[in-house]
């Protein structure tokens, strides 16, 4: 990230991802993943418009919560039904 | 571990700034999913635009460039020219436009682009309105949508006029490949640029972007929704190669329109009578789809 504007480059390039912006803040309700019952189908990975759902090596489903912004789709999409929303304290 | 359908490898990144559920954004997803690293996009004034936050930040981990909104194809030609003025051959040229700036506003640029038979790849993500500036009503907002310009109120003035076709118009260009797809359909989505990307000439793509701030729904139905409006036919999955229609996936019954408006907040003013009509359009444009596609298979190399 620049400092100052010297440090700018004269034609305006991006140059950061935008995993800077901790979206997560924006959640009111929380996916919860119960890893017992979940078949690693990773449609829930599939369908995250965030890109907040993560394969870890073991093949289980990791939820970004920094970045998950609450929307739910993965709980709609979740055959086995063992993905919760729950409020957000 | 189980088996992944499209390609894992991820070029978007998280932390864009797009709301809820946004269908636009998984369009961008797994489009570069299919196109690989080796890709420049040019994006228009739109949602998707916007997407990277403030200043330096970039959701994407390709180039892009933020062009004027009627500009999108025009730069997407310039970009594939600079390139082949430095002898790069290797690069994917994707021009990314909503169905405002794709239908409406940078129509003459695209027209353009795909009479000249620029080598790009022509991506309009429609969420059927003019989101990114407060749904206002596009030449791809269908019939019977309410947005903040055809307001309904008092005076029952939702859009009357029927979406505008635009794999049609593009198809009317004889480019070698345009299709249809939806983001509730990844895999078909992904099929298809893999299977195109390849072609020389202009390739274009509609794809269903189902909007949950602009269409009234819940965040979690953007799928479902999706899947309504390929179950229902009023956005049927097909493309056309060289002239030649193939529907690439129909549904096992085809569901009353009544399933898919239902569900959504801009369909909720209308009555049975408005339903029925909506319904008469889908079917007849389905059946058309059929009968081209009967009609034009001889023609297949
Ligand atoms: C020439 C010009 N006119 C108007 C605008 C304002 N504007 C910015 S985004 C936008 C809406 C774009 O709609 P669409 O192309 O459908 O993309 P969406 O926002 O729906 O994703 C408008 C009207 C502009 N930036 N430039
Ligand atoms: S709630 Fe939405 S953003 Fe969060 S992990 Fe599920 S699909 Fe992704
Ligand atoms: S959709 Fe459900 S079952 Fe499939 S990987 Fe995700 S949590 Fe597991
Ligand atoms: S208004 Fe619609 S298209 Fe735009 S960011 Fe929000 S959900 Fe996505
Ligand atoms: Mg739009």
């Amino acid at each position: 990230m620049a400092k100052s504007v010297e440090d700018l480059p004269y034609i305006p390039l991006m140059s950061e991802s935008s995993a800077v912006n901790k979206t997560g803040v924006w959640r009111v309700i929380k996916p919860i993943v119960d890893q017992e019952e979940c078949n690693q189908c990773y449609i829930c990975w599939k369908f995250c418009p965030d890109v907040a759902i993560h394969i870890d090596e073991e093949g289980s489903i990791l939820i970004d919560y920094d970045h998950c912004k609450g929307c739910g789709i993965c709980e709609a999409v979740c055959p086995k039904k063992c993905i919760e929303m729950v409020k957000e304290e | 571990m189980g088996k992944l359908t499209i390609p894992q490898e991820e070029l978007m990144n998280s932390g864009h700034i797009g709301c809820l559920g946004c269908g636009g954004t998984l369009a961008m997803r797994y489009l570069l999913k299919a196109l690989g690293k080796r890709t420049m996009i040019t994006i228009p004034a739109c949602c998707i635009a916007i997407m990277s936050g403030i200043y330096p930040r970039n959701f994407l981990k390709v180039p892009l460039l933020d062009v004027a909104f009627e500009t999108t194809a025009a730069s997407a030609s310039g970009i594939r020219a600079a390139l082949d003025a430095k002898g790069i051959d290797d690069v994917y040229v994707v021009g990314f436009g909503g169905d405002g700036g794709t239908a409406d506003i940078g129509i003459q640029a695209l027209s353009g682009t795909a009479e000249r038979g620029d080598n790009i790849i022509y991506v309009m993500y429609d969420n059927e309105a003019y989101m990114n500036t407060g749904i206002q009503r596009s030449g791809a907002t269908p019939f019977g949508a309410w947005t903040t310009t055809t307001p309904v109120g008092t005076t029952g003035d939702f859009k009357k006029r029927p979406k505008k076709n635009m794999v049609e118009i593009m198809v009317a260009h004889d480019i070698p490949y345009a299709a249809t797809a939806s983001v509730a359909y990844p895999e078909d989505f992904v099929k298809k640029v893999m299977k195109a990307k390849d072609m020389d000439g202009t390739k274009f793509f509609h794809v269903f972007s189902p909007c949950p701030t602009g269409w009234r729904y819940s965040p979690e139905m953007t799928i479902q929704i999706g899947v309504l409006a390929f179950q229902t036919t009023v956005f049927p999955m097909y493309e056309v190669e060289n002239g030649v229609y193939r529907v690439t996936k129909k549904p096992a019954k085809r569901k009353p329109v009544a399933d898919y408006l239902k569900l959504q907040g801009r369909f909720k003013h209308l009555d049975d009578e408005t339903i029925k009509i909506i319904q008469k359009n889908v079917d007849r444009n389905w059946e058309m789809l059929l009968a081209k596609a009967e009609f034009t298979k001889k023609f297949a190399e």
